[in-house]
C-alpha cells in the first residue's frame, strides 16, 4: 500500500480526480495521494444533480469512492510552481509534489445580461442562479420551494434537465435559448421538435431564437425582442468554460483548455491534466465519459500497472434521461437538413455519395430514430423516446463495425423478446 | 428377485434422488426415486441414461502403463508419450506409481509431486485425497477442478456472508419468494429437474428476472430478460444497486441493523447511474429500471448466480455486487431471500470443504489457521508442523507442471477431472501434462488426459460404490452402493490406502467409506462446514442433513442466516466493488466476445456423456452459435464450418445461426476434445481472489473455414475427433476461389 514517499497532488476534487484516486490506488499505485478541493465537500456525482434538485437523490448519497486518497476540502489551490514542485492552497500553504495531476474542471459561463451580478459585483444577484455544484443545487432547490415561475436561460443539456427538474417540483418553467433549435449541439430539428413537445407536456416552454438581454430591477428577463418574463428564480445554463487560470498562471500551455498530450502530460514535467479543464488533440469534451476515461489512462500509467497505456480520444454519447424525457444521440447527427422530406432512405448529399440517413419517426409513440451512416459504418444517431436499440447502436458506433445490413433495420428496432 | 437400491445421480450438483434395481447381475436399471424432496422423482437424460457407462465395454477395467522412455527434453517427453498405454496388472501399476512419485520426491523435493482433484468426488474420496496430499506425499500442491466451478462464488460468500455454502435456503423455498434474478445461469439445460422450482415460483405469481447474453431456454421463461455483454455482470449489479439508492428502494432498517460498509458499496454504485451501466452493458436504462423497481419493490427477494458472471477474471467481485444488491434492500438473512450460487459439479459443494483445494483443511478450514492445523493433525495423528501450507491453485498448478527449477511439478495424481478438455488454454495444459515425469490419471473412462497418462487406474464409479456428497443446496445426501464394480475395476479409498502403504504410511487410511465418514466427521467438527452430527443413518432416514450439523441432535440447518451472518460480528458485509473490463475484450484484430457454456445432453468434459449413445445422438458435437447478422456479414449458412481463433489458438466447428445471442458474440458448449475444443481458445486470466480462469469472455476473430477442405474433414474425421490444424483456415482469397464466388467472404 502507500508507501509516503511519492507524492501525487491532484487539483481538484471533481469527477474526474476522484476517478483517478480511486483507479489509482486499485491497480495498485503506491504513492500518497492527496486531492485539493475548492468546494468544501468530498467528491461526488455532478452529473446526478438535476436529480439531486428533484429531491430523488440526497446529496450525502452521491458521494464517489476516492480509494484511500486524503481529502483536502475547501483547499483551493491558488498558486503552482512547476520548477518547485509546490502548490500553494488559498490558506497560504505550501505543499510539495512529485507528480501533479490537474482535475480542476470548469465553470459555468455567465452570459452577457445586463443585472445578473449584485451592485456590488459580489457574484450573482439573489435569485440567480447556476448550477454546476452541490452548493449551487442546494441555493437553487432552497429558491424553488417558494418559487411558481421560472426562466431558464440556455436550451443545452443542463437548460433542459433543470427546467425538467424544475417542472417536476411544480414550478412553471420558460427556457430561452439563442439557438434555432434546443440541444443543436446534439440533436438535429426534427429531435429537437420532439423534446420540445415532451417537454410542453411537462409544463415547459421553449423560446427559441431568443436572446436574454437583461434583468430588470423586479427580476424579470427581458429579451433582445424587448418582451419580458416575469419569473421567481433565473437559472444560468449557458455552457462551461475550462478552469485554466492556475495552469495559465504558472505558464502551462494553455488554449481553450490545459494543452494536454496522449500521455495525458501537460507542458510541464511531471504535470498532467484530466477532464474538464483538458484539451486534447484540439478538443475540449466537458463531459464525465471523456473525462473518466483520460483518468482512467492516467492511473494505468501512473500506477504501473500499464506504463504505456495512452488516450487517444473519447466517442462521446450525449445520453439524456430527465423523467420521461429520454434520448441519446452521438457522432454526426446534424447532416441533411435541407433535404429532410420523406424518402427514408436516399442519398443524403451529393458532395458525399457515401452519407445515408436513415429515419424513422413514430408520431403516436412520440418517438424518432436517426442513423447517418458512411458506406457501411455508423458515424451518428438519435433515438428520441424509444431507446430499445440503444446498447446495439452505441456498440455498433463506439467500435465502428462493419454494418453489411442495409438499411440496419436491426438498429432502430430491438431484434430479441427482451 | 429384483432388489432395488436408493441412491442419487452420478452428475451434477442436484444429486436428484434415484432408484436402482439390478435385474441381472452386472447391470442395472434407473427408476424414479419420488419421494426424495429435491428432483420428486424428476430426472434429465443425463440420470436416465447413467447406467450406460457400468457396462464394462464402455469404461476401464484394468490398469494401463505405458512402459519409460529416456526423455532429454519436452519434445523427447512428448515422442515418448505416442508408446501405447498396455494392461498391467494393479501390483504392477501401483509399484510403479509409488516408485515414481518416490523418486520424484526424493530428488525435488515433496511439492514436486502435485495432486489435482474433482467436484465429482464423494466427500470421503475428497477428504481422502486431501490427507493423502498432506500426509502420505507432504505436498502443499493439492487443488481440483472445483477451482473453475464456484471458487468465485465461495469466495464472495464468505467476505460477505463468513461462510460459503451455495444456497443457503433449500430448492423448495424458491417458490415462495417474490421475484428472483438468475445471473448466468441456465438450469432448463445444466439441470433440468430444477427448473420446475422456477416455473413454480412464477405460477405463485413471483417474478423471474434472468441475466444472460444469450436468450436460453431459461431466459425465454423469465418474465424479463437482461441480455448484457459478456463480462457486463458487474456492471449490471452496480447500476440496479443505484436505483436501489436512487428511488428509494434501500431497506434503511436492515442496512443498519444487519450490515456494515454500505457507505463505500453506495460510493461505488454512485459511480454506475443507468446511462454509464447501459454503456458498459448494452442493456438499456429503461430495463434496467424495471429490473430494479421488479426487485425492489418485492417483498422478498433472491439472486442466484451461475457461472456466467463467475467465470471471471473479476468473478469475486461481480458475486460481491450482486450479494450488495441483496443486502441493500434487505432480501438477506430472511425467510425466502437470500444470495445463492447454483454450484455446478455432482459434489462441487462437498468437494471444496474437505481439504482439496490448496488453502484449505477439512470443515472449510484455513490451512493457514494454527488452530485448524493442530485440530486437523490432532485427528489425523501427525504433529502439526509436519502439514504443508498453502499451494498453488488450480490453473497455477496446471501450468507448473514440468517447469524446471524448483517450482516445477514433475509428478501428479490426477483423480475424476479431465483438464485436458476442461482447462483454460487447454492446448497449453495438454502440453504441460505431457511434459510430467509421471502422470497417473484414476477415471471410470480413458478420458483424453488419461490418454496422456503413463499410468491410468481404472476406478470404482457412482453405482458401485457408498459414499456422501453435499448438494447445492448444503444438503449431504448418501449414494449407496447397488452393485459390485467389474473385475479389474477398485474404488478410489483402496487406490489411496494401496498408494499411502507403498509410501511408507501404513496407516490412516481405511478404504471403507462409513469408516472415512466418521473421520470426517471429527475433522470437520468445530470448522465452518462441521458434519460432527451428521451419520450415514441421519442422511437414510432424514432425507439428507444440511451442514452446520454440530451435534447428532442438532436437526441441520437448511437455512442459514435467519437470525445471524456467520461473520464476528454477525453482520453482513458489503463490498466495494467498481466494474473493470474483461481481462481481454475484442479489438480490430479479434473483433468478437467468445463466451462458453453448456448443452443439455453432455456433462461437463464429455468424458462421461460422450460415451453414452442417446445423449451423443441428441448433442453429437461442438458448434458455434451466432446471430443471423453476423452469420450474413460472414457469408456462411447453417451448418458451414467455420474457424474460431483467439490468441491461444483456433477452434473448428460448424455454424449454428440463431438469434437468440447478441450480434457481437459467439458462443461455443466447452464438452468436447479435439478442433473443436472451446477451451482451445478460454483465456486463463484469473480472478485475483478465488484464481477462477476467465472462461466467459475472450476476444476471437470467426472465419468462415474452406468448405472443400472442411467437407472432406467431415467426412473422413468428423468434428469431434479431429485435429485442430492451423493451417485448416483458409485465407479469405482462397476460400472465394474454392466457392466460385467473387465477392470474397467476411472475416468477423
Amino acid at each position: 500500500m502507500t508507501t509516503g514517499g511519492r507524492h501525487i497532488a491532484v487539483v481538484g476534487a471533481g469527477m474526474a480526480a476522484a476517478r483517478f484516486a480511486e483507479r489509482y490506488r486499485a491497480l495498485g499505485g503506491t504513492a500518497r495521494v492527496t486531492l485539493y478541493g475548492a468546494e468544501p465537500r468530498a467528491p461526488y456525482n455532478r452529473v446526478l444533480l438535476a436529480d439531486v434538485l428533484t429531491g430523488r437523490y440526497d446529496a450525502e448519497a452521491i458521494a464517489l469512492q476516492v480509494g484511500d486518497a486524503e481529502l483536502r476540502p475547501g483547499s483551493e489551490a491558488v498558486g503552482l510552481d512547476v520548477g518547485a514542485r509546490t502548490l500553494t492552497l488559498a490558506d497560504g500553504s505550501i505543499e510539495a509534489w512529485d507528480e501533479l495531476v490537474l482535475a480542476t474542471g470548469a465553470n459555468p459561463v455567465l452570459p452577457p445580461i445586463r443585472g445578473l451580478r449584485r451592485p456590488d459585483g459580489g457574484g450573482l444577484r439573489d435569485r440567480v442562479h447556476a448550477l454546476r455544484t452541490l452548493a449551487d443545487c442546494a441555493r437553487l432547490a432552497e429558491d424553488a420551494t417558494q418559487a411558481k415561475r421560472a426562466v431558464v436561460v440556455g436550451g443545452g443539456v443542463l437548460g433542459v434537465s433543470v427546467a425538467r427538474a424544475l417542472a417536476a417540483l411544480g414550478v412553471s418553467v420558460e427556457i430561452v435559448h439563442q439557438g434555432p433549435h434546443l440541444i443543436e449541439r446534439q440533436l438535429d430539428a426534427q429531435a429537437s421538435a420532439a423534446l420540445r413537445g415532451g417537454l410542453r407536456a411537462l409544463g415547459v416552454e421553449v423560446y427559441l431564437g431568443n436572446r436574454a438581454r437583461a434583468l430588470t430591477a423586479t427580476g424579470a428577463v427581458e429579451l433582445a425582442n424587448g418582451y419580458r418574463l416575469d419569473t421567481d428564480l433565473t437559472v444560468l445554463a449557458c455552457g462551461v468554460r475550462p478552469r485554466t487560470a492556475l495552469a495559465h498562471a504558472a505558464g502551462l500551455a494553455v488554449d481553450v483548455g490545459v494543452v494536454i498530450d496522449d500521455t495525458l502530460a501537460t507542458s510541464a514535467a511531471q504535470v498532467y491534466a484530466i477532464g474538464d479543464c483538458t484539451q486534447h488533440r484540439g478538443t475540449v469534451h466537458g463531459l464525465s465519459g471523456p473525462a473518466w476515461d483520460q483518468a482512467d489512462v492516467l492511473a494505468a500509467r501512473l500506477s504501473g500497472a500499464d506504463p504505456d497505456a495512452r488516450y487517444t480520444g473519447s466517442r462521446p454519447l450525449a445520453r439524456l434521461s430527465a423523467g420521461p424525457l429520454e434520448y441519446a444521440a452521438f457522432g454526426e447527427v446534424d447532416v441533411d437538413e435541407d433535404h429532410a422530406e420523406d424518402a427514408p432512405y436516399r442519398n443524403a448529399a451529393a458532395a458525399d455519395p457515401e452519407l445515408h440517413v436513415l429515419r424513422l419517426t413514430d408520431a403516436t409513440r412520440g418517438s424518432y430514430k436517426k442513423l447517418v451512416m458512411r458506406g457501411d459504418r455508423l458515424v451518428g444517431a438519435i433515438l428520441f423516446g424509444d431507446l430499445a436499440t440503444v446498447g446495439d447502436l452505441t456498440r455498433a458506433y463506439e467500435r465502428d463495425d462493419l454494418l453489411s445490413d442495409r438499411p440496419p433495420l436491426h438498429l432502430l428496432t430491438s431484434y430479441g423478446a427482451s | 428377485m429384483t432388489t432395488t437400491t436408493d441412491t442419487h445421480c452420478p452428475y451434477c450438483s442436484l444429486q436428484c434422488g434415484m432408484r436402482l434395481s439390478a435385474p441381472t447381475a452386472g447391470s442395472v436399471d434407473v427408476l424414479e426415486r419420488p419421494d426424495f424432496p429435491v428432483n420428486r422423482g424428476a430426472l434429465c437424460g443425463k440420470g436416465q441414461n447413467a447406467a450406460a457407462l457400468l457396462a464394462p465395454a464402455a469404461r476401464l477395467t484394468t490398469p494401463l502403463i505405458r512402459d519409460r522412455r529416456d526423455r532429454r527434453d519436452g519434445r523427447d517427453m512428448r515422442d515418448g508419450r505416442r508408446g501405447e498405454l498396455r494392461a498391467a496388472s494393479w501390483d504392477e501399476a501401483l509399484e510403479r506409481v509409488a516408485d515414481g512419485f518416490a523418486a520424484i520426491r526424493a530428488e525435488h523435493g515433496a511439492d514436486a509431486v502435485g495432486v489435482f482433484g474433482g467436484g465429482g468426488l464423494t466427500n470421503e474420496k475428497a477428504y481422502q485425497l486431501g490427507k493423502f496430499a498432506r500426509v502420505a506425499l507432504g505436498t502443499a500442491n493439492i487443488d481440483y477442478n472445483g477451482r473453475f466451478c464456484m471458487s468465485s462464488a465461495a469466495a464472495a460468500n464468505r467476505i460477505a456472508f463468513g461462510i460459503d455454502r451455495g444456497l443457503p435456503f433449500p430448492l423448495e423455498d424458491i417458490p415462495r419468494t417474490d421475484c428472483l434474478i438468475l445471473v448466468g445461469g441456465n438450469p432448463a439445460e445444466t439441470m433440468p429437474p430444477a427448473l420446475r422450482y422456477f416455473r413454480e415460483l412464477r405460477e405463485n405469481g413471483g417474478t423471474l428476472i434472468v441475466v444472460d447474453p444469450r436468450r436460453t431456454r431459461t431466459a425465454e421463461q423469465a418474465d424479463l430478460h437482461l441480455q448484457p455483454l459478456p463480462g457486463g455482470d458487474l456492471a449490471l449489479a452496480l447500476g440496479l444497486l443505484h436505483l436501489l439508492i436512487a428511488d428509494g428502494m434501500v431497506d434503511v432498517d436492515f442496512v443498519a441493523e444487519r450490515t456494515t460498509g454500505f457507505e463505500q458499496a453506495r460510493a461505488a454504485a454512485m459511480a454506475h447511474w443507468p446511462e454509464r451501466v447501459e454503456r458498459l452493458t448494452g442493456v438499456p436504462a429503461a430495463q434496467l429500471r424495471e429490473a430494479a423497481r421488479l426487485f425492489g419493490r418485492a417483498r422478498t427477494g433472491m439472486v442466484l448466480t451461475a457461472r456466467g458472471p463467475e467465470q471471471q477474471s473479476k468473478g469475486t467481485d461481480t458475486v460481491g455486487a450482486w450479494i450488495n444488491l441483496c443486502l441493500a434492500s434487505g432480501k438477506a438473512g430472511r425467510l425466502h431471500s437470500g444470495y445463492g450460487c447454483l454450484t455446478g459439479q455432482g459434489n462441487g459443494q462437498g468437494g471444496r470443504e474437505h481439504g482439496q483445494k490448496a488453502d484449505q483443511l477439512p470443515g472449510y478450514r484455513s490451512i493457514e489457521d494454527p488452530a485448524a492445523r493442530a485440530h486437523v493433525a490432532g485427528v489425523w495423528g501427525v504433529d502439526p508442523d509436519a502439514l504443508p501450507h498453502s499451494g498453488r491453485s488450480a490453473y497455477e498448478l496446471l501450468d507448473s507442471l514440468g517447469r524446471p527449477g524448483p517450482d516445477g511439478v514433475r509428478g501428479l495424481l490426477l483423480m475424476g477431472s479431465n483438464p485436458v478438455v476442461s482447462a483454460p488454454r487447454a492446448a497449453h495444459i495438454a502440453g504441460r501434462l505431457g511434459s510430467l515425469d509421471l502422470l497417473v490419471v484414476s477415471d471410470l473412462v480413458l478420458s483424453e488426459t488419461a490418454q496422456l497418462a503413463d499410468v491410468v487406474l481404472p476406478s470404482a464409479q457412482w453405482a458401485e460404490e457408498t459414499g456422501t456428497l453435499t448438494n447445492l443446496e448444503g444438503r449431504v445426501i448418501l449414494r449407496q452402493r447397488a452393485l459390485d464394480a467389474p473385475a479389474g475395476v477398485r474404488g478410489d479409498l483402496w487406490l489411496l490406502r494401496e498408494l499411502a502403504e507403498r509410501l511408507g504410511v501404513k496407516r490412516g487410511f481405511d478404504d471403507d467409506p462409513e469408516t472415512v465418514f466418521e473421520e470426517l466427521r471429527r475433522a470437520s467438527a468445530g470448522g465452518q462446514a462441521d458434519y460432527a452430527g451428521i451419520s450415514y443413518a441421519r442422511i437414510r432416514a432424514e432425507d439428507g442433513v444440511f451442514w452446520p450439523c454440530p451435534t447428532e441432535d442438532h436437526p441441520g440447518t437448511p437455512r442459514l442466516f435467519l437470525d445471524a451472518f456467520a461473520t464476528p460480528d454477525g453482520r453482513a458485509r458489503f463490498t466495494p466493488v467498481t466494474h473493470r473490463p474483461a481481462a481481454e475484450e475484442p479489438d480490430a484484430e479479434y473483433p468478437l466476445y467468445l463466451t462458453t457454456g453448456r448443452v443439455l445432453a453432455q456433462y461437463q468434459s464429455g468424458a462421461q456423456t460422450r460415451r453414452v449413445g442417446a445423449l451423443n445422438a441428441a448433442a453429437p458435437g461442438p458448434f458455434v452459435e451466432l446471430h443471423p447478422l453476423l452469420a450474413r456479414r460472414l457469408q456462411v449458412a447453417e451448418g458451414d464450418p467455420l474457424t474460431v481463433t483467439s490468441r491461444r489458438g483456433r477452434a473448428m466447428a460448424p455454424a449454428r445461426i440463431t438469434d437468440t445471442i447478441r450480434p457481437d458474440t459467439v458462443f461455443m458448449p466447452f464438452h468436447w476434445p479435439g478442433a473443436g475444443r472451446a477451451n482451445t481458445l478460454t483465456n486463463p486470466a484469473l480472478d485475483p481472489t478465488s484464481k477462477m480462469p476467465e472462461f466467459k469472455v475472450c476476444a476471437v476473430r470467426v472465419e468462415a473455414a474452406g468448405r472443400v477442405e472442411a467437407a472432406g474433414w467431415v467426412e473422413t474425421a468428423g468434428w469431434v475427433e479431429a485435429a485442430a490444424p492451423v493451417e485448416a483456415a483458409v485465407p479469405v482469397e482462397a476460400a472465394a476461389r474454392t466457392a466460385g464466388d467473387t465477392t470474397g467472404r467476411g472475416r468477423v
